[in-house]
């Protein structure tokens, strides 16, 4: 059975279980005078019949269909005999979408070798097996594992705690799904990385000038293990941001002062939420604007100031980039300009200083460090986004400052070098983890920094 | 008559809140002789630095201030005692206009600075507020340098020319707090590592550095401890003979201490206004009376 | 010391040199904010200007004889002479009745890329239901060809009428004030999944492929988080393990969201070797990117609950996680919710981590299920943009529409339920 039927089924099974072990504890209240001299409310122990019952089988289940790919494709794949059998990754993955598709139907068995076509059948008895195995094991556990819990619903037994340690330990766990993510976001890009240094050594690629991993056309040819120098996606990397970044935080910041000094309530009732929608509009849809229409404007615009642009600019996915951070740093202003204390603000006003003086001599240095912080954390957003970029920027990896030019990104290219087709195991692919892997530590590093800087600023005034 | 707040050390931003939020009762049957405008003592004087005549605050709907109706003379000090709530602060607020920042605020009535009435829109409330200077409930210095804090007043209005002005300037402030021998080796250290008094007497040089004509102080001393609270009042007694100074207080013994007159609020009307030896020995008002001798407040 | 009145002086001068400042400062503000709402401001119009016409289709009504020996085709129950025929010739014919000066090979070339390249199908599929058909004249009605299509809706514009030769330019126009060509509502549009041709493509395939991917994702994230705030607002002790729980949070939290791709593209399928391109895969990751938003804000949800209620449960001697369970997290479920259902419109919006994890790929057929191959609509987007004709331009101004449609409505739930539901206490 498929596990998307699987897992209603176990819940049902629970459900079962649930309203058994409810009545069951009423039947046994009953020679005690009732249900007050249970240990524990009827809900206790139907609860735990049911966590009983749901929490072992849907291990299993979730265990089984992670990895029951991964082992039938193995047995297939060494069930080959020697002549077809792969001899690299890359090759082994071409068999398997060779086998797969003759066990769909999608592709005719006449047109592949024999054995491809017996490992088909393989692959499909295996399939049919493991979900048969599957389905079984996972009842057979549900239903021992609720009946367990039903045979335990006695009045001597406290369930309410069993059943209060384990959510206990649920909520533990799902807390802990953040340290998991954390955890897979290094471990999938730290092992690929390693590789992609086996092949590429670490100097090239940090120090070199030249990126182009998609040259590599014949075997024979000129550079055909690609060139894959970081420098010239981190200066394009920097070029955007740092465009995006001389829009947003002068504009950001003054909207945030104009919200916070000047604005009505009412104004700042109805300019607060318009502002903010700026940042509800999804990437894909800033990115459709630089590059269809900030990008055209700009070029038309530089033909006729008599400047050389090309189609898609640094400056079009900048400008764009940069209105879409404006609401960020202006929420992040806000934020920390209100915490500067009242008193302050009175102190300076007191002593005849206009707003704009409190502003620019008291609010203004009191607030920098939280100013900085959010600035720091618009840059780490503006160097992590991607959308924009891969609509507007273009992919070629020029050295450059002129933000007339087209320049490329590290999010760029890594989306360029994962979409489409792969080869695993090729310089190429893996030179996406090794920059995925850049972009984790530069964004972290920026964002502890800046998270620090922030808390730092908030403690000082509470 | 207990029901009434008596927590000491509110910010004046709580107070104001919960003035927006609960409107000031109308008087009990018991106050019903508190009659709007009517102050027993001597409200008036003559040549007075302030006229303020008929002056009512509103937070929204609710008045905080009931036509109130006094003069501060030249070089007094005048000091303003009651509950909490009763409306003292607010009403000092409005003698350098800092309820302006407050949206739903309002002042009526005819509130005059040597003649000129400082609500008129013309008015300039940056000149008014270099002329009336405030110091607040707690110490606020700027997170700058203690020389910079003295010297802000004087650098955004324009007063010194050369540095060496300015110098000369933050000396005789400093020196004028009684502050300048306790930091005159540290002039660039941060002034927010100063401990509390310090850090008020800091407050009172800044604001003195522009010269202003008078010093309003918001209950200056609730946050210090009674050493430094003595040396603040000693400053204000010194302050006394070059400035008018207005001062709001929650203590009836500092009131004694440092002023000239005594003004007694109750729920946003001026009760009684006299000289302070009689408003502690022998109040006029039976209402002052009760609150001296502590029957309430 | 200077005196006192000349200070005042001194006061008073300065102050037009700082009042003047004083309203520049406040004109640079009242500038930021008038920046940033244009921007919005030219962004919609821009996507309004140009998506409006991928809610209309252009339509063509023939007079279609379906005479055999023009399509080489003797009995239509034939299937072999069915996949030989052509059906072009009788469109052709329909068509030149109008132009019956339009007979040589370069007219006949023309003529037949006014009508959409599907329209043979049309009449292929007519056949092969109703055989007895053949030899019979139909009145058929045929979606034109994009670049017609274009051409109509945007009649005036020089920009739009490239791709035509003046030739075509004066049929179309001569069939539009006929009244053979004509635009309607484009049903096609909220019906069908993706195609090679624009005025054949549709937006429903990524919207359902959304829809599933959606659901995954806030099975999974609305539950995980709000255990998780639970746990951590209610129950984690004060260790390093808990100051380490909330340090990774905060990060993830501003982790890009590229990143989550990465991730999902090597735990998801090179470890567990889930197929690519599915909402099931596409929804865990998502779930995983909006987890520290809806963790974070249901946290807050949990603090405004006032201790007193906790106070009050625990007096009457329930346990902690019954006081949790029956006071604290009923009294924070509409902060949390609100906090899911923005976490959720980010989440709609995502494109980045999708493309990763393959859901880019060209599917045309309607997802039918959690693991069958899809997209999603911001993807769908991505793609028509990318792509060169005119006609998916207009079509990805409407997708866009039809996504910021849904995002709207999402965030106005969440601020209705806000003001509906949240208490104050």
């Amino acid at each position: 059975m498929h596990t998307a039927n699987l897992l209603p089924l176990v819940l049902v099974i629970a459900v079962v279980a649930y309203m058994l072990a409810f009545m069951r504890s009423r039947t046994v209240a009953e020679p005690f005078g009732g249900i007050r001299n249970l240990k524990a409310l009827p809900f206790y122990y139907a609860a735990r019949a049911a966590l009983w019952c749901a929490i072992p089988a849907l291990i299993l289940l979730g265990a089984w269909t992670a990895f029951e790919g991964k082992v039938i494709q193995n047995v297939v794949v060494s069930s080959l005999p020697a002549d077809v059998a792969p001899k690299s990754e890359g090759e082994a993955s071409l068999v398997l979408s060779q086998i797969s598709n003759v066990a769909a139907g999608k592709l005719d068995p006449n047109f592949v070798p024999k054995p491809v076509v017996g490992a088909a059948d393989l692959l499909e008895n295996l399939r049919d097996r493991s979900s048969n195995f599957k389905t079984m094991l996972v009842i057979l556990i549900a239903v021992l594992g609720g009946g367990f819990a039903w045979s335990r619903v006695q009045p001597h037994i406290n369930a309410r705690e069993n059943v209060e340690r384990t959510l206990r330990w649920i909520f533990f766990i799902c807390a802990g799904v953040a340290i998991l993510t954390t955890v897979g976001i290094v471990f999938s890009v730290i092992f690929e990385t390693v590789r992609f240094f086996g092949k590429v050594p670490i100097t090239e690629f940090l120090f070199g000038t030249t990126w182009s991993p998609q040259t590599a056309l014949r075997a024979d040819q000129v550079g055909s293990e690609g060139a894959f120098g970081v420098i010239p996606l981190f200066t394009g990397t920097l070029l955007i941001s740092f465009i995006a970044l001389v829009v947003s935080v002068p504009v950001g910041l003054m909207s945030a002062v104009y919200l916070s000094e000047y604005a009505s309530k009412r104004g700042r009732a109805i300019l607060k939420p318009l502002l903010e929608m700026l940042a509800g509009v999804p990437t894909v849809v800033y990115g459709f604007f630089a590059a269809l229409t900030v990008a055209p404007f700009i070029s038309d615009l530089a033909d006729i100031i008599g400047l050389e642009a090309s189609a898609q600019s640094a400056l079009a996915a900048g400008l764009v980039m940069g209105v879409m951070i404006i609401p960020f740093v202006s929420s992040l202003s806000d934020d920390v300009i209100n915490a500067v204390p009242q008193t302050l603000r009175d102190g300076s006003l007191a002593l005849g200083a206009t707003q704009s003086e409190t502003m620019k001599n008291v609010i203004f240095p009191a607030a920098l460090p939280g100013i900085m912080g959010g600035i720091l954390l618009a840059a780490s957003r503006a160097i992590g986004e991607t959308m924009i970029v891969v609509m507007a920027a273009g992919l070629a990896a020029n050295l450059t400052a002129n933000p007339l030019s087209s320049v490329t990104t590290v999010t760029v290219q890594i989306v360029t070098l994962l979409t489409g087709d792969q080869e695993f195991d090729s310089a190429k692919t893996l030179s996406a983890f090794a920059l995925g892997m850049m972009l984790f530590i530069v964004t972290l590093a920026l964002n502890i920094v800046a998270l620090k800087i922030v808390r730092k600023y908030r403690e000082q005034y509470d | 008559m207990n029901t009434m707040n008596t927590t000491a050390t509110r910010d004046v931003a709580v107070e104001e809140q919960e003035q927006k939020t609960q409107p000031v009762e109308d008087p009990r049957p018991e106050q019903a002789e508190l009659e709007e405008g009517k102050t027993v003592g001597v409200p008036y004087v003559d040549d007075p630095k302030f006229r303020l005549r008929d002056v009512e605050v509103f937070y929204g709907e609710s008045r905080a201030i009931k036509k109130i109706s006094l003069d501060i003379a030249k070089n007094e000090v005048i000091a303003f005692i009651g509950p909490s709530g009763c409306g003292k602060s607010t009403f000092l607020r409005c003698l350098n206009r800092m309820n302006d920042s407050i949206d739903i605020c309002s002042v009526k009535g005819s509130l005059e600075l040597d003649g000129d009435d400082i609500y008129n829109s013309k008015r300039d409330v940056v000149e008014l507020r270099a002329r009336v200077g405030m110091v607040f409930q707690k110490p606020n210095p700027f997170p700058k340098s203690i020389y910079d804090n003295v010297a802000y007043g004087p650098r955004i209005h324009g007063l010194a020319n050369r540095k060496s002005d300015l110098d000369e300037i933050v000396e005789n402030s400093l020196r004028k707090a009684g502050l300048w021998d306790e930091v005159k080796d540290r002039l660039d250290a941060t002034a927010t590592g100063m401990s509390g008094g310090q850090q008020q007497r800091l407050c009172i040089a800044r604001a003195i550095a522009v010269s202003p004509e008078v010093v309003l102080m918001d209950e200056p001393c609730s946050a210090l401890d009674p050493i430094a609270t003595a040396k603040v009042e000693e400053l204000i007694a010194e302050l006394s003979e070059s400035y008018t100074i207005v001062i709001v207080t929650h203590s009836m013994q500092q009131a004694a201490r440092v002023s000239h007159r005594t003004a007694y609020f109750h729920l946003g009307h001026l009760v009684e206004v006299n000289d302070t030896n009689k408003v502690f020995t022998s109040p006029e008002h039976e209402m002052t009376e009760s609150y001296i001798t502590g029957r309430f407040g | 010391m200077t005196d006192q009145r000349s200070q005042a002086e001194i006061v008073r001068e300065s102050l037009k040199v700082r009042y003047r400042k004083e309203r520049r400062f406040r004109l640079y503000g009242m500038a930021a904010i008038a920046v940033a709402l244009l921007s919005l401001l030219i962004l919609f119009t821009d996507i309004v200007g140009k998506g409006y016409t991928g809610f209309i289709k252009t339509t063509i009504t023939l007079d279609v004889s379906l005479d055999g020996e023009a399509m080489y085709l003797e009995d239509a129950r034939d299937k072999d002479q069915l996949s030989m025929a052509d059906f072009q010739a009788p469109i052709i014919s329909a068509l030149q009745e109008y132009f019956p000066e339009a007979t040589g090979r370069k007219d006949v070339r023309e003529l037949k890329r006014l009508v959409g390249s599907y329209a043979g199908n049309r009449v292929r599929n007519l056949l092969t239901e109703q055989p007895e058909l053949l030899g019979t004249t139909q009145t058929m009605t045929f979606l034109v060809h994009d670049t017609v299509s274009v051409y109509v809706k945007h009649a005036g514009s020089d920009a739009y009428s490239i791709r035509l030769s003046e030739q075509q330019q004066r049929w179309v126009d001569e069939l539009v004030e006929k009244g053979v060509v004509e635009t309607a509502f484009n049903d096609v549009f909220f019906s069908r999944g993706d195609s090679r041709e624009p005025s054949n493509a549709g937006v429903l395939g990524a919207i359902v492929g959304s829809l599933f991917t959606m659901v995954v994702t806030i099975a999974i994230a609305f539950p995980v988080g709000v255990a998780a705030a639970v746990y951590l607002e209610e129950f984690a002790p004060q260790n390093k393990l808990t100051d380490f729980i909330e340090v990774n949070i905060n990060n993830l939290a501003a982790v890009p969201s590229i990143i989550f791709g990465l991730l999902g593209l090597a735990v998801f399928i090179g470890l567990f070797g889930m197929p690519r391109s599915v909402p099931v895969v596409g929804g865990l990751v998502l779930a995983l990117m909006t987890l520290p938003t809806i963790i974070i804000s249901s946290r807050a949800a949990i603090k405004s609950v006032p201790p007193s209620i906790r106070e009050a449960a625990e007096g009457m001697g329930a346990s902690k996680m019954q006081v949790v369970l029956h006071h604290v997290v009923p009294l924070a479920m509409p902060g949390m919710m609100t906090g899911s259902i923005i976490g959720m419109a980010q989440a709609l919006g995502e494109t980045a981590p999708l493309l990763l994890i393959g859901m880019v790929a060209f599917i045309v057929e309607i997802p039918d299920g959690f693991f069958s191959s899809a997209t999603v609509l911001p993807v769908q987007i991505y793609l028509w943009a990318s792509s060169a004709e005119q006609g998916f331009v207009e079509l990805a101004s409407a997708g866009i529409m039809i996504l910021l449609t849904f995002m709207i409505t999402m965030n106005a739930m969440a601020i209705w339920l806000r003001k509906r539901l949240e208490r104050r206490w």
